[in-house]
């Protein structure tokens, strides 16, 4: 009886203690940015991450467990601006967690860190489902995540001041790594300058910034309406005065519309990871753009 | 340009030479050809690193301006008044609705129930509802919404203060606000996958239940979603009869629990308890065993308890509900009403015998619904209902036993269809079809078109 006893207040104890091993729980939005968070915290936080690389973005329902975890976090790293607008508002409300609120230090949105691209000078329902505060695809040029993972590993250490001294290595040591790939990348994507590409939807214009590919067309008649038939068609016509070498889409995105330009156009149609686990390869930050960059090239020959 | 001014030298340097050009055999034509050959090559190097630091010096020029104007974006704007502006959204919905039966002829054995079908035949305007909601400071957060009726006049629809400040997965809730209980009851009308409520929502919380009051809610810090909440109110929306009176007239009690089941499917199922007590409850046009011709108004006091039960499923592959999804969801409600019964209570006098006399009246009513709603590729949805309902057998007092009718040996049910086109997120145009058996002998096919647009801000949308 005794021994009863015993075994369940070691199995009470384990699970009482269980989520004591790490410092920071951690809510993270997209994979890119629990992968990141995994870079500069290492094993000193728990890490949830709210939506897959085969889901959108930004269509994401406020599941009961969402609201669960965001519950137990101290921190949120969220990309912000506007993409998490359709679900995120409700998680916080529902959460009852007071230290991940917008303007809490427990609440962390990467997009104020990196220069916004395509900030619409117009804003209008008229042109699609388009976000005030720029396109917030910001994930997809490498250079973004040195300021984004400066600010973060600051927030980390506000957050947990006893491990300054783990975030602060974790940092120098990311950034280091970061830039050697940088470099690597550019090197390698360097045939890519200049390249016209069409993609599904407009979320790749970091990535275009960064490696100079030229986008001629979208495959959405306006940001997050779905392509028609007869809007595909129009953009097969402009094709022939604009020739692209290749039709790009994130993985989560439907491949028809993309298949059915690339067979008529006679051009490859090239998947993106767009994410951490978008495909099999990107398994963390690095071989998201390892991978990036070899289908880009794939596509290119 | 660079490459014609090399030729023009090569060309300028065998002409000032004309002699040795003259005396050039082939040997030399071979050598001059490869001088020219060389030349040739050395411009088209030079161009391609002029070139080279043309594009450089226009991408250090790009960066040199995209750094000017990132300090911009931070430096303060001019000032204005209104940059605390509220996020205000409008939904503006209207139907068409092709129906035998007039809507107003409630449901068979409910005649003391609410009954207000939300529709109208031919075309009409829904009411239009006008939503502002902002962070008061950084304690609370308000929403007001306010629904104008087509026919004119304006109402409070909610108007609720929220704050989640407290922490610990509290959250409290005060002003008018629609209920936690059951599934669909907080869900706005314009977020609904039918033109209109099952049956067990509109007789048994006419539709929708709102109360002014309180409300607090507590989230367990576990892994999966767990949730109890209380609410206390004042009794204001139907089966409450709005008393002028000290003290809560309502309660309500809920549980939810929920969870994912891999990264496709997530679940919530719930428990509800309502409790209030009705005074002076009227009803009019109720059948009597005298088949009194219209009908005639009853009263009712008593204390009124409903339970329910709730659940809700859904499925998308991968877990990406952009391009489909299957939601399934059931409600059952079960209501016991105690208490006492004045039939006909304007007649005058006691004739017909029974007639303004009270007697004891205890019933229990219940009704579910199941539905699935499956997007079967992006903007397009289709759904199937199944309505019932069991008005139960009464329990009726001697004094009224000859007049009231405890049994109506009919169970209203209803089979609709519905498909929609969401060309965005914001738009959304239905059409519902269904067969509507709730009113004993007045079986009828329903048609209905309907439109929702929602104008303004980008609501975020609950589960």
């Amino acid at each position: 009886m005794n021994k009863l006893f015993y075994t369940m207040g070691l199995i009470v104890l384990a699970i009482v203690s269980a989520p004591a091993f790490a410092a920071l729980n951690v809510f993270a939005c997209e994979p890119e940015w629990a992968a990141l968070t995994q870079q500069l915290a290492g094993n000193q936080a728990s890490i949830y991450t709210a939506t897959g690389a085969l889901q959108d973005p930004h269509q994401v329902q406020a599941r009961p467990s969402l609201i669960a975890k965001a519950r137990s976090a101290n921190l949120l790293v969220c990309t912000g601006a506007e993409l998490e607008i359709g679900w995120m508002p409700v998680v916080l409300r529902e959460s009852g967690n007071s230290a991940i609120q917008p303007g809490s230090s427990g609440n962390f949105e990467a997009a104020q860190y990196v220069a916004m691209l395509e900030v619409p000078t117009r804003l209008d329902r008229a042109e699609g489902d388009v976000h005030a505060a720029g396109n917030p695809h910001i994930q997809t040029d490498p250079r973004n995540f040195l300021p984004i993972a400066e600010a973060l590993s600051q927030r980390l250490i506000q957050l947990d001041p006893a491990n300054t001294a783990y975030y602060q290595q974790q940092l120098a040591t990311f950034n280091q790594q970061w830039r050697a790939a940088i470099a690597k990348w550019e090197k390698q994507a360097a045939p890519l300058k200049g390249v016209p590409v069409i993609a599904h939807h407009k979320g790749f214009p970091y990535l275009n910034d960064w490696l100079g590919l030229k986008e001629v067309a979208e495959l959405e008649p306006k940001p997050g309406m779905e392509p028609s038939a007869a809007y595909l068609g129009r953009v097969l016509n402009e094709l022939q005065q604009h020739p692209a070498k290749m039709v790009i889409r994130a993985a989560y995105q439907n491949e028809r519309p993309s298949e059915w330009i690339a067979e008529r156009a006679h051009i490859p149609a090239v998947m993106l990871p767009f994410t951490v686990g978008g495909t099999p390869q990107a398994t963390d930050l690095f071989t998201m753009f390892d991978d990036t960059i070899q289908r880009l090239l794939a596509g290119l020959k | 340009m660079s490459r014609n001014i090399y030729w023009c030298a090569a060309v300028a340097a065998l002409l000032g030479n004309p002699l040795n050009t003259f005396a050039a055999d082939d040997a030399d034509l071979q050598s001059i050809r490869d001088q020219i050959q060389q030349l040739k090559q050395s411009s088209e190097q030079s161009n391609l690193q002029l070139e080279q630091r043309l594009q450089q010096a226009e991408k250090d020029a790009a960066q040199a301006q995209a750094a000017a104007q990132q300090p911009v974006r931070s430096s303060a704007g001019p000032s204005n008044v209104n940059s605390f502006n509220p996020a205000v959204a409008m939904i503006l919905s209207g139907t068409y609705g092709q129906l035998r039966q007039d809507p107003a002829i409630p449901a068979t054995g409910f005649a003391m129930n609410a009954n207000n079908t939300g529709y109208t035949r031919g075309f009409s305007l829904q009411e239009s509802e006008l939503s502002i909601s902002a962070n008061i400071d950084p304690e609370f957060s308000g929403v007001g919404t306010f629904s104008l009726a087509p026919e004119g006049g304006i109402s409070v629809e909610n108007g609720f203060v929220q704050s989640s400040a407290l922490g610990n997965g509290l959250n409290l809730k005060f002003g008018r606000f629609f209920s936690g209980l059951g599934y669909l009851n907080e869900q706005h009308s314009h977020v609904w996958d039918f033109v209109d409520q099952p049956l067990v929502y509109r007789v048994l919380w006419d539709n929708q239940i709102a109360d002014d009051g309180l409300q607090l809610k507590w989230l367990a810090p576990t892994d999966i979603f767990v949730e109890i909440g209380g609410e206390l109110g004042r009794g204001l929306g139907f089966p409450g009869t709005n008393q002028n009176k000290n003290g809560a007239g309502s309660g309500v009690l809920f549980a939810h629990i929920g969870d994912d089941i891999g990264i496709e499917q997530s679940w919530r199922a719930g428990v509800s308890l309502h409790e209030t007590r009705r005074v002076d409850a009227v009803s009019v046009a109720v059948p009597d065993l005298l088949n009194t011709a219209g009908g005639v108004s009853n009263s009712f006091s008593g204390d009124s308890q409903t339970t329910g039960l709730d659940f809700v499923w859904k499925y998308s592959h991968n877990g990406n509900i952009r391009e489909r999804y299957l939601k399934v969801q059931s409600e059952y409600f079960r209501r016991k009403e105690n208490g006492l019964l004045t039939y006909d209570f304007t007649a005058q006098g006691v004739s017909p015998p029974g007639a303004n006399t009270p007697g004891s009246y205890s019933v229990t009513q219940s009704g579910w619904y199941l539905q699935s709603v499956y997007q079967f590729m992006p903007t397009w949805r289709t759904g199937l209902r199944y309505d019932r309902l069991d008005s139960g057998t009464a329990s009726v007092g001697a004094s009224i036993a000859a007049n009231v009718i405890s049994n109506y040996a009919f169970n209203p049910s209803r089979l609709t269809w519905m498909v929609d086109y969401n060309p965005s997120e914001f738009s959304r145009i239905r059409l519902q079809l269904a067969r509507d058996d709730s009113r004993q002998r007045l079986a009828e096919n329903q048609m209905f078109l309907q439109y929702i647009m929602s104008l303004g801000a980008h609501g975020a949308h609950q589960y």
